[in-house]
């Protein structure tokens, strides 16, 4: 028996990545971080901004996304995600933009306990990278 | 008749006419081929989103306490129309049907008693509707400074709508667009999306067990939201394909004609010019005779 299945990530403008040898990804979901494998229990969850890891025969691959949804039903793993970045050819500039839209988001007085939450996230994994 | 010089004129300010509209028709065409394309890549997005909503609200079982987007306030009172329309012009009937069909749309509305609030997209939108639904209108969205439409425009929109939806501004929000179906034919549609219609129940997805997390509750009411944003980006890529389409038939049949009358002065310049050498000829001859 293979241990893999495959992976479709689409954003709203075109199907962002698509493979068929996936071994193990890890997405940033809201309550946690949450491993996927083959044979995985069908799961809908949605994902805070952080790094999604991609472990396949090819190799290993992250990928920075802002928010999603997942959904994985036998054995086909989809993310909707509107705005995600390859770690790899990411581009500094970018980061930093995302980053000071955060912050200002943050500085606003009304805003509740989640977007609060979620822009902390943000910045975070963004230093991180950064 | 008119002169030779008018009538000469008039052939060169016609052919000139018929260069831009000649252009127009490349550049719509060329940007139809990318309109076209994203489009048709926009759709797994939204289909995906679709599938996972209605497998969600399969799941929910609790239907009073669903979230107010996709059961409604419960009243049918206030209605929101958003109404997608081009930036710019000389796109034939394209942006003429979408009004067409909101005005009808409208007058249902306002026979029944109801309060009407519209949102315009694009100034063409607004230029059509300012006149007699002035009053009605309570956003006007514009996107000419972006070149190509992308997400966060429509999320734009679609915080917009939530917004007024959250402070109960509205009951029911339905969108107009116009839809691709080819360059020459674009279907005008009209589409609710608060509260969501989930009739169209696909069977495939059926009464499967999913896992959750956080609650199904919690996950709806952070989806509907970015649903409706979807929705929206969808109508708004179906919209620019469609514009290209529209503007490319129409400038290809501006070409046409302008080919024609072209052809038409050019006859009737000929002729004239041709009676203009015989009555000169008469003179001479008659000139000569009579010597």
């Amino acid at each position: 028996m293979s241990e893999e299945y495959s992976l479709e990530i689409v954003n709203p403008e075109k199907s962002f990545l698509s493979k068929n040898d996936v071994t193990e990804v890890v997405v940033p979901a809201f309550e946690g971080e949450i491993g996927i494998l083959k044979d995985h229990i069908s799961i809908i969850s949605f994902l805070k901004p952080g790094i999604i890891k991609i472990f396949s025969k090819s190799g290993e691959e992250s990928f920075y996304v802002n928010d999603g949804i997942i959904e994985f039903k036998d054995n086909n793993l989809s993310i909707l995600t509107s705005l995600i970045l390859n770690l790899k050819d990411i581009d500094k500039e970018k980061i930093t933009e995302i980053q000071k839209s955060a912050e200002e988001e943050l500085n606003k007085s009304d805003i509740n306990d989640q977007e609060k939450y979620l822009l902390d996230q943000k910045l975070e994994v963004l230093k991180s990278i950064n | 008749m008119a002169s030779l010089d008018d009538l000469k004129k008039r052939i060169s300010s016609v052919k000139s006419t018929q260069k831009i509209t000649k252009a127009m028709k490349m550049v719509a065409a060329a940007k139809l081929r990318r309109a076209q394309e994203s489009a048709e890549k926009g759709r797994p997005y939204s289909d995906k989103m679709n599938n996972i909503i209605i497998n969600l609200s399969n799941g929910i079982s609790d239907i009073d306490n669903a979230p107010k987007l996709l059961s409604g306030t419960g009243e049918d009172k206030v209605h929101l129309c958003v109404v997608m329309t081009s930036d710019r012009g000389l796109c034939g009937g394209f942006n003429t049907n979408i009004i067409k069909k909101a005005k009808l749309y409208f007058q249902k509305i306002l026979d029944e008693g109801k309060t009407l609030k519209i949102i315009t997209v694009g100034t063409k939108g607004y230029d059509q509707l300012k006149r007699l639904y002035g009053d009605n209108i309570i956003e006007r969205i514009s996107f000419k400074d972006s070149k190509n439409v992308n997400y966060f425009d429509a999320d734009k929109v679609g915080k917009i709508v939530i917004e007024k939806f959250d402070k109960k501004e509205f009951d029911v929000c339905a969108i107009f667009y116009n839809q691709f179906k080819n360059v020459i034919t674009q279907i005008p549609q009209e589409q609710q999306i608060i509260p969501l219609k989930t009739s169209e129940k696909e069977e495939n997805s059926s009464e499967d067990n999913y896992e959750f997390e956080p609650e199904e509750d919690e996950i709806l009411s952070n989806l509907l939201p970015k649903n409706i944003s979807t929705q929206i980006f969808k109508a708004m890529l179906e919209n620019s394909a469609s514009e290209q389409g529209s503007r490319m038939s129409a400038m290809d049949n501006a070409t046409r004609n302008a080919g024609e009358m072209v052809d038409k002065l050019t006859i009737e310049y000929n002729r004239s010019r041709q009676a203009a050498i015989t009555k000169e000829l008469i003179e001479i001859i008659s000139g000569a005779e009579s010597l």
